[in-house]
């Protein structure tokens, strides 16, 4: 077995996410079939192999022509608002974090 | 009724014959009849298409040079941003979320005189290869309706494929623009990675999401593709490459193209109706006077772990967004804590939390090397292959699927088996190179097969150009 019920657990409080019992099971069971799979990575030795962390090669992307760091006014900002669950301008209201 | 084309829906403005407003008010019509059993438009959005066609009727009636998609009638997929018209991910979490302003590639195609009809169904947030994950029900393939039309695009290739739209956007991470236009018997394209703006294209994995186009024919995909691609300031990883005259391209003679017949990917699993379709439209090539090469991509094998490990990452990473904030759905709670954990549990469907399970777990600490990392370096052999092919051939041809269009409900128990058929798209996903799927016939002249065309990275042009010779060449008919 490569992932425990408790690893799906822990995994699922780092992710912020309830999970049901059935969920829980289900899960764990399918997850593991799929990390039995990716086993075989291992086949391949991989110890010079550089990692890709980007697709595109130097020259190809932005990177050498970052836009001026300028402040820009956000015309959306209302907009923005009203389609949050919680609104009250210019604030988004959540749950009180702070106890006094 | 035949059906539209770029061209003719222009040929038409210009003629007279119908109006840009009427011809909206047909497609509109058509999906009315059509879509109950379809399901492949989620929203439908007539105010901002009208305020489109009144512009294009306004150009016609000046007698104005008409803009590359004046008065087209397209559609878009549910995860790209549209201002003022509700945009859902196919989710729960986001069922009433109203984006505050447009996708450069939604901003592209209305400045090029397209008309938004509306938003299509889609797995939810593109992830699924049957359509079957949408919070909103299944989409239907037009070819039959019992089957998936695939996915994570299923609508927008079946809106097109029903005559419901003349063209569509898509996005593709690990198939889903290539293998819903497989299956559902039309030409569908991802650029290279960097090609098109992701700006407002709602992340599932960053490294991976592209956006595409669906058409009836090739000319069209290019016709959309030209207009979407090329450098945007507001996405860093868009291209300063040099965007290529794809129209220019398309009817220059194939006679000569070195085209690589990659043996990893005929192994065993294939489909034997598929295999017959496809060897029948690497044989048009060579009638055409394409020279066809053996070739080797030795790191085929491992390309679906390797997808499986780095999308699920990303989508772990970009996901955490949704915590009842700021948009989309708030299950209440008095901690803010479980405030979140409860709208995530609510808000996602089963596949999406699968995939934050793997994600978050191979990023954790103890697992990142063993899982993140070495996906990583597998990633870069992977697009090793690529370039070692690309230093032979022009071009490499593969099946778009392993399967034909399957029945509805039929895979859904085994996620694994569902993603082990992403087998022949994933690879060029990770690679970043252009891919191609264009119909190679029909399998007892009804289950539609995909031919797969990649080229080397920002080769859109060599893409296009064979899979419209395909296409000229009878290949929907093999």
């Amino acid at each position: 077995m490569k992932i425990s019920r408790e690893d799906v657990l822990r995994v699922a409080e780092l992710a912020y996410l309830d999970l049901s019992e059935d969920e829980l099971e289900t899960y764990r069971a399918q997850i593991d079939e799929i990390l039995e799979y990716i086993e075989k990575l291992n086949e391949l030795d991989t110890a010079k192999v550089e990692p890709m962390t980007q697709v595109l090669h130097a020259g190809q992307s932005a990177d050498a022509t970052l836009r001026e760091d300028l402040v820009v006014p956000c015309a959306i900002a209302e907009d923005v608002l009203k389609h949050a669950p919680d609104p009250e301008p210019p604030y988004f209201r959540v749950p009180k974090v702070i106890e006094r | 009724m035949a059906s539209w084309t770029i061209d003719g829906v222009k040929e038409a403005l210009v003629a007279r014959k119908i109006s840009a407003r009427e011809l909206a008010a047909d497609f509109y019509k058509r999906i009315e009849a059509r879509n109950p059993e379809l399901n492949a438009y989620l929203t439908l959005s007539p105010e901002r298409a009208r305020r489109q066609t009144d512009k294009i009727d306004a150009l016609v009636a000046e007698g104005r040079p008409l803009p590359p998609l004046a008065g087209a009638p397209i559609a878009i997929k549910d995860v790209i941003s549209t201002a003022g018209i509700t945009t859902t991910c196919g989710s729960k979490i986001l069922q009433n979320y109203v984006p505050p302003y447009d996708a450069t590639a939604v901003e592209r195609l209305e400045a090029a005189g397209a008309v938004i009809l509306g938003k299509t169904n889609c797995d939810e947030f593109a992830m699924g290869s049957s359509n079957e994950n949408s919070a909103y029900g299944p989409v239907k393939n037009p070819s039959a309706l019992e089957r998936v039309p695939g996915g994570s695009s299923g609508g927008s290739a079946a809106v097109v494929a029903a005559g419901l739209a003349v063209a569509s956007l898509g996005t593709d991470t690990g198939g889903s623009i290539r293998q819903p236009g497989s299956f559902c018997g039309i030409p569908a394209m991802m650029g290279s990675y960097g090609r098109v703006s992701r700006y407002g294209l709602i992340a599932f994995a960053s490294s991976l999401d592209r956006i595409g186009p669906f058409a009836t024919n090739v000319k069209d995909v290019a016709a959309m593709l030209q207009v979407i691609a090329g450098r945007d300031p507001r996405d860093s990883t868009s291209t300063t490459a040099q965007v290529q005259e794809y129209g220019a391209e398309l009817e220059k003679p194939v006679k000569g193209l070195r085209l690589g017949i990659p043996k990893d990917y005929f192994a065993e699993g294939m489909d034997a109706g598929v295999r017959q379709k496809v060897e029948a439209g690497i044989e048009t090539f060579k009638k055409l006077g394409c020279e066809l090469i053996d070739i080797r991509m030795p790191h085929t094998d491992y390309a679906i772990a390797t997808y499986y490990i780095i999308a699920t990452a990303e989508a772990s990473s970009n996901l955490a967004r949704y915590d009842g904030v700021r948009y989309g759905l708030r299950v209440d709670d008095d901690s803010l804590l479980a405030m979140y954990r409860k709208t995530r549990g609510a808000g996602f469907g089963a596949e999406v939390k699968r995939r934050i399970v793997l994600g978050t777990y191979v990023l954790s600490a103890g697992y990142y090397d063993a899982y993140y990392l070495k996906g990583q370096k597998v990633r870069a052999l992977i697009a090793q292959d690529f370039r070692d092919a690309f230093t032979k051939v022009d071009a490499i041809l593969t099946p778009t699927s392993p399967v034909p269009p399957f029945k509805l409900g039929e895979r859904t128990s085994d996620p694994l088996q569902m993603y082990l058929a992403d087998i022949y798209t994933v690879t060029g996903s990770l690679a970043g190179v252009p891919g191609i799927s264009v119909p190679c016939g029909k399998i007892d002249g009804v289950l539609p097969v995909g031919l797969q065309i990649f080229g080397p990275a920002f080769g859109e042009a060599r893409v296009l150009q064979l899979a419209h010779a395909l296409e000229k060449a009878g290949g929907a008919n093999l």
